[in-house]
């Protein structure tokens, strides 16, 4: 159960960010969570709660898009998404394949604001 | 009132990405190997490392230890039987280390400087879950499995496994009597990481440590000496966020 400390650190880098919108109020925010990240959805969206409240991002949504394992094969050269977690190997010629391409990310990918400015700086 | 999105397109561990950097640029700047130990409780970490400190230390290696626990120093004390220099960290509840954990206690070892030494051993929280995120700045990561977990245990737990640079399977000494299917392991092991290195090893007989102070010594040998080292694909474990 390491969500709390994830969407802990998702909460501060949005923070961060807002430095350039003073008052403005986070809608949503997007994540990009790799099915190998070992992250469960169902705990973020939980921890999400607890974590933004009282701060700039209370109330705003949690969208949480799961990247696939892709692996990229050396013996044919290609790259493609794994069929199952429990068995890395190549999904065109089937030899095992341990170059992991995507699958692992955890990445803020975008955030949605409502800015009391009007003018774009 | 405007509405907009602001692309961020950040790492959400960024923060411990970047330290965990720049521990593994000062350990390799120190000619440190460091290893970070990672498995269920009980598997028997803490007397793995006890065996493999004592014997790198009557070696003549310097060697020493972090400790993570939630909670207690009795895995450090120990540890501190081996005659190496341990320190315990207490997570208080989190899961996991952290880099910057790490990073706070490299300093103010009684007697002990860290960048004199040969190996630097992590020994993570017992868990084979939330470890795998957190890139502490090793060098080698290593995932740990006894016989008496069952051996499908690395398709369990895919993320800790794939992430692995060695496995290390312990208690061998029990195999036997605990019916431990040794083949359905290590193919279990491979289907998750292929051309892991993976030891069989029992830190009670002594069994298989040979062969795994060996790698030590050749891994910290390409550290040190081998120019390669430099162009070295540094892995897999944290790919996509480098």
């Amino acid at each position: 159960m390491h969500e709390l400390s994830i969407v802990s650190s998702v909460v501060e880098n949005v923070i961060d960010s807002l430095e350039k919108y003073p008052g403005a109020r986070v809608t949503e925010v997007r994540l990009k969570v790799g099915a190998l990240a070992a992250v469960v959805e169902d705990s973020l969206q939980f921890c999400y709660g607890i974590a933004t409240d009282d701060t700039p991002l209370e109330g705003s949504r949690l969208v949480v898009n799961i990247v696939p394992v892709t692996v990229h094969c050396n013996a044919c050269g290609e790259e493609g998404a794994i069929e199952s977690l429990q068995s890395f190997r190549c999904p065109s010629c089937g030899e095992p394949a341990s170059d992991v391409r995507h699958g692992r990310e955890l990445e803020i990918e975008a955030i949605e604001i409502e800015d009391p400015q009007e003018v774009k700086q | 009132m405007t509405t907009r999105i602001v692309e961020l397109r950040q790492g959400i561990l960024k923060k411990n990405d970047e330290l965990a950097r720049g521990l593994r640029s000062r350990f390799e700047g120190a000619g440190i190997l460091v290893l970070n130990l990672v498995s269920s409780p009980g598997t028997g970490k803490t007397a793995f490392l006890e065996r493999t400190l004592r014997e790198l230390h009557s070696r003549g290696s310097r060697v020493a230890a972090l400790v993570g626990d939630l909670e207690t120093d009795n895995d450090a004390r120990r540890l501190a039987a081996s005659g190496a220099p341990v320190r315990q960290i207490n997570t208080h509840g989190i899961c996991h280390l952290e880099a910057e954990m790490v990073g706070k206690h490299l300093e103010g070892w009684n007697g002990v400087e860290v960048e004199q030494l040969d190996y630097l051993f992590i020994e993570n929280v017992g868990n084979l879950v939330c470890p795998s995120s957190y890139d502490l700045g090793e060098r080698i990561r290593v995932a740990l499995l006894s016989v008496t977990e069952g051996e499908d245990k690395p398709l369990k737990y895919p993320t800790l496994f794939n992430s692995a640079d060695a496995a290390v399977i312990t208690k061998m000494d029990i195999a036997e009597a605990v019916g431990f299917d040794r083949e359905a392991a290590l193919r279990n092991i491979r289907e998750i990481r292929p051309n892991i290195r993976i030891f069989e090893t029992s830190a009670k007989t002594a069994a298989g440590m040979d062969v795994w102070l060996d790698y030590l010594a050749e891994e910290k040998a390409l550290q040190v000496g081998d120019p390669r080292f430099q162009n070295r694909d540094l892995g897999h474990h944290t790919g996509a966020q480098r």
